[in-house]
């Protein structure tokens, strides 16, 4: 009888304790998380400006969004298109450099901190020099193309061009899959190379038989964190897109995200757009929830649970 | 003692000893050794300037004259260091580094006292829910601001009635990063339960465990968490937009060097010299505290 009595006061003081360690989060949870998830839901059925008093329309919105708001396919089209090329060419890239990075028997330290240091600039300052670098009439990349006497592309003042150019902007700042890749690829047990070789596999046997299977779930790892952060890519082009149309927004300068023509506009823009520039919350929330599914449908695919990339440790 | 042993693989070609014949199929492999070499370094050396050119162009650029930034010459013909100091002079600069160091500075702090013990529960306490805790953390994590931002917005503006300062970002850290929670937790996972153990056969409580053991140990977490969370908010665009855009006041230097473009329309030279003193910091840190980054770095991919 005792013992159960005091296993009993055990359990429930060490419940507690659990609870007081976790409090902070909780509270943040609740009140930074499921409460407003939960309003954005809410707010997506209403009519809301901000100044009258929300009243409920049903789907409205969401038919808004889907049928007559003139941008939303295309920031989905963009989106996809981010997603698509700038993560593959990211990780791509990433890896090579990562291999590049172990091959390099000399300097090894300055090289790698160079193709870290990008990845460190932050993305104002970092998109506000690639605006300038790309500059069609005088950018010292146009220069030095045409003075080899290639045409130069408009970069970021040309519809076509402008998501290539985010795209280089990107793959410039790889220094943290490098980082992931280098230390994946040392991980790899170097008998394995040895009995490669031994067997007569060439180089690239050698990458394709022993390298990619030993570090399959790195890359898939960057693929998806890569997939999430192409999904709530905001800051460049934004910046790039206000930088390169020269409207900063201001007084007698109105401005629309996805310059030129709404070939940046991503979602996360498009929120801001509908909600902080026209001030329809309702569609707003309802464009945020569409955001919300695609990015939780690949934090799925990151946790699914064989494997599961991120190890939740049981 | 016998000949020295015939090398295997020679990575790089040496002089070798003229008593040896070299047979046709090692010439090969000799030269083909060195091709690789070569193909190598030289892809090194053109991805390095890939890499640090951006730099070298706008430091040049930051140097030049306001015309011969507008053209397309390469090298400042006189060095104008003066563009520093008069972009140190323009109005706001000065009140745009207070705001993200206080943004920075005391975000950051808050950040990492309210998830250490988060992130401690998470790694070493087994409870009912963990895993689902978990779970709930890496989605917040992974979640796009824009997804809650309109009735965040709603609250910090309409009952909070604080729209227009950087407090609707900072008291939010006061109660858990999602972010540092996951990295710390990782990095806890790493120190060996044995430590724990023997403080708690020695006595202590949970809390003094985490303060006097753990904590120690976790060192070198902290500091990749801390990073991290400064420039977090350092580069923040987003944050500042939404609430501090309408009060220059509030500005911080990430949302305020955009800003400065608008103001010098034709002037790539100031905004090359912006841009110079706000990527400064950053990399001057990066100098001091590498090993914290990289480590950061690995920890959310490469364990787990």
């Amino acid at each position: 009888m005792a013992t159960q009595y005091t296993l009993r006061a055990k359990r429930r003081k060490s419940a507690l304790r659990t609870l007081a360690f976790l409090s902070p989060w909780l509270i943040g949870f609740a009140v930074f998380f499921a409460y407003p998830l939960v309003s954005t839901v809410y707010f997506s059925f209403m009519q809301y400006d901000g100044f009258t008093p929300p009243t409920w329309n049903g789907f409205d919105n969401w038919s808004y969004l889907f049928n007559d708001f003139p941008k939303f396919w295309p920031a989905m089209q963009n989106t996809l298109w981010l997603v698509l090329v700038m993560v593959t060419c990211r990780v791509t890239f990433g890896l090579a450099i990562g291999m590049l990075i172990t091959k390099i028997k000399s300097g090894t330290g300055v090289f790698r901190t160079l193709f870290y240091l990008p990845y460190l600039a932050p993305p104002v300052a970092a998109t506000l020099a690639f605006v300038f670098l790309l500059n069609p009439g005088t950018g010292p990349v146009n220069s030095v193309l045409e003075s080899v006497g290639i045409s130069a592309p408009s970069w970021f003042n040309d519809a076509d061009w402008s998501k290539p150019a985010l795209t280089v902007l990107a793959v410039w700042g790889i220094g943290d899959l490098m980082v992931i890749f280098m230390a994946a690829l040392l991980d790899v047990p170097k008998e394995q190379y040895e009995a490669a070789e031994l067997d007569g596999a060439s180089r690239f046997q050698r990458f394709r038989f022993v390298t990619l299977p030993n570090i399959s779930p790195i890359i898939l790892f960057a693929v998806v964190t890569g997939v999430i952060a192409a999904m709530q890519y905001y800051t460049q082009p934004i910046v790039a897109a206000k930088v390169a149309s020269g409207r900063m927004g201001g007084s007698g300068q109105p401005f629309e995200p996805g310059y030129p023509e709404a070939s940046t506009l991503t979602l996360p823009q498009l929120v801001y757009n509908v909600g902080f520039q026209r001030f329809d919350y309702g569609t707003a929330c309802a464009g945020a929830l569409v955001l919300f599914v695609l990015a939780m449908a690949f934090t799925a695919l990151l946790m699914r649970r064989r494997g599961g990339l991120i190890g939740t440790g049981d | 003692m016998a000949q020295p042993t015939e090398k295997k693989n020679p990575a790089v070609p040496t002089a070798r000893p003229a008593s040896r014949p070299v047979t046709p199929a090692q010439r090969t492999a000799r030269r083909k050794a060195l091709l690789h070499w070569i193909a190598v370094h030289s892809l090194g050396v053109a991805a390095a300037l890939f890499f640090l050119l951006p730099f070298v162009f706008v430091l040049l650029t930051s140097l030049m004259s306001d015309q011969q930034a507008l053209t397309r010459d390469l090298w400042p013909r006189d060095w104008k260091f003066d563009n520093y100091l008069t972009v140190w002079e323009t109005p706001g600069f000065l009140t745009w580094w207070r705001n993200t160091l206080l943004y920075a500075g005391l975000g950051t702090v808050l950040s990492v006292v309210s998830s250490i013990p988060v992130a401690y529960a998470l790694a070493k306490f087994r409870f009912r829910g963990r895993r689902l805790s978990l779970m709930l953390v890496i989605s917040m994590m992974m979640l796009p601001p824009q997804v809650i931002i309109i009735p965040m917005y709603l609250f910090w503006a309409k009952q909070m009635d604080m729209s227009g300062s950087l407090w609707p970002l900072i008291i939010p850290m006061a109660f858990g990063d999602a972010f540092s929670i996951f990295l710390l937790r990782q990095f806890l996972l790493t120190i060996p339960d044995e430590y724990l153990d023997a403080a708690r056969v020695d006595g202590c409580g949970e809390l003094r465990t985490l303060l006097r053991v753990v904590l120690p140990m976790a060192k070198p977490g902290i500091a990749a968490v801390a990073l991290f969370q400064f420039f977090y908010a350092w580069n923040d665009y987003f944050g500042p937009q939404i609430y501090a855009s309408d009060n220059p006041a509030a500005w911080t230097l990430s949302y305020g060097l955009e800003s400065f473009k608008g103001a010098h329309h034709t002037n790539w030279n100031l905004t090359m010299a912006a841009t110079v003193l706000v990527m400064a910091p950053v990399i001057l840190v990066f100098f001091f505290a590498q090993k914290a980054f990289v480590e950061g770095v690995t920890l959310t991919g490469v364990k787990g």
